[in-house]
């Protein structure tokens, strides 16, 4: 149009813009809010379910061929009894009723008060469909069980196994919650872990650290004079496509922790929470990958994948309070710590398949203590309080647990099993069956 | 009739089968190995752990051959699988036999 005509139509508009009243800004209603809140808690939990597949294929690519369909069925069938367990016991025994110590032992149920069959009553101030809060929480339970799974791989028996699990996911790790995303002793002291790199990854590394030492490492990892010999993984694109779903997943993992996102400010928390996020696991991927370069004059692939999630375990304690500027420094300590104790854990000859003791253990305590670098709400006495009680409670209780396993029905496969691998003789599959019986069809 | 067995550089396998085809050879047999000769292996690392990877990836041809051809078959063979440079491999000369056309019943000569 020409240019007097655009002036004019703008004109007009303009006056028609100043004439009017702003409209009123509508509120949130309690009903949306209910809504939105429960949309984050189901889609941010299915981001962490298939972290399962995350850990499954990490796991998968980091032990020898003769052990992948262990670990695959390990894998399926831990975030399987988790999600039972959390409802037969576990949930209730970390949220219900919590007298600071303990919840109440029962399965789960819970009432939604605000929904009746007159509409959504918004009085009965409920927040969020308790189911929501329930699925939740359980893929984190089931994350934390999978960690254990890693380390103590190739040697271990099946059932034993998943009798841990039973007892990892139904009792150690509500009763440990509970004293703090329960609303424990631990939170009224003022403890502050928000997505839980010590409640789920310190949790899950502590059993894993019981689990090695009771379990022994492989036969022939450690050699005389304190030689380490390598076992190298089978499939190193399954475990770096494992690693890249794991950091897809911590965006539920992370974000969903804000526990709501009914308000502008909660998803504006959010969006913040994955910044960070990736920022750390950035930073723990690129450092490791500088510093294998540096010390071994090559880049270690499996470590620079540890590194990466070593850095997403390390923001996990405190997500939203930092900047990014030092998201990436939280991350890449991280990184920093997964390289050296991923030698240390050897020259202890604590055999750990994949590094889930430096990542989730080590990086899990790191990340803890830097909460206050951020966030001024918690303090360095109260962070390490937590750590040790956490810690002293889940190894002592994982011990306890391996001990008994060990000496009623044994933990570890015999010295002939464990040479032709737990595949042949655990489950009688091959992973990878390029001929023999059966596998050219008929 | 000889049975000619090379262990040859991976990447080398082409040029040897494009090197055979013009003498008339029906079919061979190919599998991937691992092995060393003077070509030593080398000191890798896994994890801050270090240790030696003596074998090397290569690829063993094997093929049958009527006994005029074989010394030809060798040279043919030899001249496509080199690269001067250390870790080229060998070529071995075995007597067969008996060999059977399993489709055919056929035998010796008419089996290759």
């Amino acid at each position: 149009m020409t240019k007097s005509k655009f002036f004019a139509v703008g004109g007009v508009t303009a006056a028609l813009a100043l004439g009017t009243a702003a409209p009123a800004h509508a509120e949130v209603t309690a009903e949306t809010a209910f809504i939105l809140n429960s949309l984050s808690f189901l889609m941010h939990g299915f981001l962490v379910m298939f972290m399962a597949a995350g850990f499954c294929l990490l796991e998968a690519g980091l032990v020898r061929t003769k052990n992948t369909s262990m670990q695959l069925l390990k894998n399926i069938a831990i975030y399987s009894v988790a999600g039972i367990m959390f409802w037969a016991l576990g949930y209730n025994l970390m949220y219900m009723d919590v007298n600071g110590w303990i919840g109440s032992f029962m399965p789960w149920s819970a009432a939604d008060p605000a929904i009746t069959e007159a509409g959504f009553d918004a009085a009965a101030e409920q927040g969020y469909a308790a189911g929501s809060d329930w699925f939740f929480q359980m893929v984190f339970v089931a994350a934390t069980a999978s960690i254990v799974s890693g380390t103590v791989a190739e040697r271990i028996k099946l059932w034993p196994f998943m009798l841990f699990t039973v007892v990892l996911t139904a009792i150690i790790y509500p009763i440990q919650g509970s004293w703090t995303w329960g609303g424990g002793w631990l939170t009224e002291m003022g403890f502050s872990d928000f997505a839980g790199s010590s409640i789920v990854h310190s949790v899950g590394g502590w059993a894993a650290l019981a689990g090695a030492i009771v379990l022994g490492a492989r036969k022939g990892k450690y050699g005389p004079d304190g030689r380490v010999n390598p076992i190298p993984g089978s499939n190193l694109p399954l475990a770096t496509a494992g690693t890249f779903i794991l950091w897809l997943g911590w965006f539920g993992f992370n974000g969903g922790s804000q526990l709501a996102m009914g308000s502008a400010a909660d998803i504006r928390d959010i969006a913040t929470i994955y910044i960070n996020t990736n920022l750390a696991a950035a930073g723990g991927a690129v450092t490791v990958m500088v510093l294998t370069q540096l010390i071994y004059k090559k880049v270690d692939l499996t470590m620079v994948l540890n590194g990466a999630l070593g850095g997403l375990v390390s923001i996990t304690a405190a997500p939203l309070t930092p900047e990014p500027s030092l998201a990436i420094i939280i991350g890449a300590v991280g990184g920093v710590l997964v390289v050296f104790a991923v030698p240390f854990f050897d020259k202890l000859k604590i055999d750990d398949v994949v590094g889930a003791l430096p990542v989730h253990l080590v990086c899990g305590i790191w990340g803890t203590l830097a909460v206050p670098l951020s966030n001024s709400d918690a303090s360095f006495v109260n962070q390490i309080v937590g750590i040790a009680a956490i810690g002293a409670f889940t190894f002592t209780a994982s011990l306890v647990v391996w001990l008994i396993l060990k000496v009623t029905v044994g933990i570890r496969v015999s010295d002939e099993e464990e040479a032709l691998g737990l595949d042949k003789t655990e489950l009688g599959l091959e992973a990878y069956p390029e001929f023999g019986a059966g596998s050219t069809g008929r | 009739m000889k049975l000619i067995m090379a262990i040859i550089k991976p990447f080398k396998l082409d040029e040897v089968q494009a090197a055979l085809s013009p003498l008339g050879i029906q079919g061979l047999t190919v599998s991937e190995v691992k092995g060393f000769g003077r070509q030593k292996g080398q000191t890798e690392i896994y994890r801050g752990a270090e240790y030696q990877v003596s074998f090397l990836p290569k690829i063993k041809v094997e093929v049958a051959v009527k006994a005029e051809i074989a010394d030809q078959v060798v040279e043919v063979i030899c001249a496509a699988a080199k690269t001067d440079k250390i870790g080229d491999g060998k070529v071995f000369v075995m007597d067969i036999q008996k060999a059977v056309r399993i489709r055919t019943g056929e035998t010796d000569g008419d089996a290759l």
